[in-house]
């Protein structure tokens, strides 16, 4: 008898020609594969070093300078440089400072359901949202991908994160994907899939499924899937690409290794404490903590959507004079409609800076490094010790809607007094 | 090609050692300069790590060594500082691939049964470890086909020269 196939399954089965069981190693066609300023230059160095002189498929091949844009040190100007020169030379395609975070422009760009995309850059998993299997790899693996147009993967088990009901008010996917990080715990998934099915996936806008997707890794999972439905496909309608669009579901009898069920009604606003991810608590637990920084964006949550809640959040209000409120929004194309809706105009009226699109804060190495005992409150995916560029500072994470209203009062605050 | 019989002295560390612990983010104007990248190796997780560590030394951790982000750098800096090998009750899975790309084993077992400063010897074909201090021995987890021949060859680029292909 025929064994159903898991998303993973269907998808690795699909790229490597073949059957593809979970446990399997396999050798998978890539559809794109990409690398970012902080990961780039030794990706560089490693493919001309493997003997190759031309990509495999440079209209596959994608360059990002987000990390480090624009650049705060002569160092990283140079590999911008190096970068620059290498996607002139090779044909492969390159988005400049301003554009906005590689995992946002993947998904607006390039990502269709059924590809598979490697990149160098742990947070390559957001692709998932689309059902795209994608996944992060370090400079070698992408080197070789590059040179090779394919890369080996072992196939991995699936978790079934079955979500049922709706976000009750104040609630929303981030503080969803944080409970699931504090329940599996930051290795529970380690070389898995996490797979997000089940009756609520029919409300969950694409913006929502980004933000989980993106933040599988935390839970030390290769690939964060969603299958691609009806509202992948106005998404991909939206960004002019419908014609890419194609139905991918598991099978009917798939085997998952665990099965995980959420109630998403019975969730409440969450948080991770410092400095680990899957310290997670509902944020009464840190109500009144005071903060130096609110932080809202990234590729976890610095979207349109993110943004409209900030601004709902923080319109007429003021930020507390004793906490800075930093918003880069996630893409060139969120900052821009985000003017056209007024969102920024009520951000910065509330005292806030905002940031050009691209990591900003996110990895503590510009625009907004946290000083000695500082506290921040980030919408980011990671809070390890000296991540935002000081290991004698805190980070906590949260949901867009917890840092607006944690901003306004200055401490760690409960969103459903604002909403 | 790699040795497969490493010697040397164990330097311990916890669980969760994340790869912001192992080079900060904050290093990032570095990362196309490996030799000052190298001096900060560890340095907020351990600090004086860099200037500790002898030629074949293993490190030996917990749980979930090397989670985060995909940066290489930070097996090669930790392969740099004269890391002969990465002992551990489980890795995040870019690190593991990544270190086994740069040449560096990293071997899955009870490091609970090691204790900082003990002497081993170590098989990598047959996974065995001798605790020459404690007379302990310990088998490691088996990796991938595909992952010990990368290894054997001393890294993925050093395979791909030779091969120019992924040989299954």
């Amino acid at each position: 008898m025929e064994m159903g196939k898991t998303l993973a399954e269907k998808i690795l089965s699909l790229k490597s020609h073949g059957e593809a069981q979970g446990g399997d190693i396999v050798i998978a066609d890539v559809d794109w594969a990409f690398v970012q300023d902080t990961t780039g230059p030794l990706t560089v160095r490693q493919f001309r070093e493997s003997g190759f002189e031309a990509l495999a498929n440079p209209q596959q091949t994608v360059i990002f300078l987000d990390h480090a844009a624009p650049s705060p040190a002569q160092q990283l100007s140079n590999d911008h440089i190096l970068l620059r020169r290498f996607a002139k030379e090779t044909g492969s395609r390159i988005y400049e400072v301003g554009d906005g975070i590689c995992h946002q422009l993947v998904v607006e760009k390039f990502a269709n359901p059924g590809d598979i995309i490697v990149g160098a850059d742990s947070h390559t998993v957001t692709g998932g949202a689309l059902g795209a299997f994608a996944t992060g790899m370090g400079s070698s693996d992408i080197a070789v991908a590059l040179a090779l147009g394919k890369t080996w993967l072992r196939v991995p088990e699936s978790f079934l994160i079955e979500l049922k009901d709706v976000f009750s008010r104040g609630v929303y996917a981030k503080d969803l994907i944080l409970y699931l990080i504090g329940h599996i715990g930051a290795d529970g998934a380690t070389y898995k899939a996490l797979e997000f099915g089940g009756e609520a996936l029919a409300e969950m806008t694409l913006s929502q499924r980004l933000t989980m997707a993106n933040m599988a890794v935390e839970a030390g999972a290769k690939v964060g899937l969603f299958p691609a439905d009806k509202i992948t496909q106005e998404f991909l309608m939206e960004h002019g690409r419908g014609s890419d669009y194609r139905s991918i579901y598991p099978d009917a009898g798939a085997n998952y290794e665990r099965v995980i069920p959420v109630n998403l009604n019975q969730l409440e606003p969450m948080l991770s404490l410092p400095h680990a991810v899957d310290k997670v608590r509902p944020v009464t637990q840190a109500n009144g903590v005071k903060i130096h920084q609110a932080f809202i964006g990234t590729c976890t949550n610095g979207r349109l959507e993110d943004l409209a809640v900030a601004a709902e959040i923080l319109k007429n209000k003021k930020r507390h004079p004793g906490t800075r409120l930093l918003v880069a929004p996630s893409s060139r194309q969120v900052l821009s409609r985000a003017i056209e809706k007024g969102y920024i105009r009520s951000l910065i009226e509330a005292g806030a800076a905002i940031l050009p699109p691209g990591c900003a804060a996110c990895l503590g190495l510009h625009q907004g490094v946290l000083g000695d005992g500082e506290i921040c409150l980030s919408t980011a995916n990671r809070n390890f010790k000296g991540r935002m560029g000081n290991p004698d500072a805190m980070v906590y994470l949260a949901s867009p809607a917890t840092a607006a209203a944690s901003a306004i009062k200055g401490e760690i605050t409960d969103p459903r007094e604002f909403v | 090609m790699l040795d497969l019989v490493l010697k040397g002295k164990t330097i311990k560390l916890g669980d969760n050692i994340s790869t912001d612990d192992i080079i900060p983010g904050r290093f990032a104007h570095l990362r196309s300069n490996l030799p000052e990248l190298a001096k900060h190796v560890l340095e907020d997780a351990a600090p004086g790590f860099a200037a500790k560590v002898r030629s074949g030394d293993f490190i030996v951790a917990g749980n979930n060594f090397g989670l985060g982000s995909s940066r290489e750098h930070a097996p090669l800096v930790i392969k740099m500082s004269g890391i002969g090998a990465i002992l551990a009750k489980s890795a995040a899975r870019i690190f593991f691939r990544n270190a086994i790309n740069q040449g560096l084993p990293v071997l899955l077992c009870d490091t609970d049964r090691i204790r900082n400063n003990d002497e081993l010897e170590i098989d990598l074909t047959a996974g065995m470890i001798a605790n020459l201090t404690s007379g302990d021995t310990l088998s490691c987890s088996k990796m991938p086909p595909i992952m010990s021949a990368i290894l054997k060859e001393g890294g993925l680029i050093a395979y791909i020269q030779k091969h120019k292909d992924f040989k299954p």
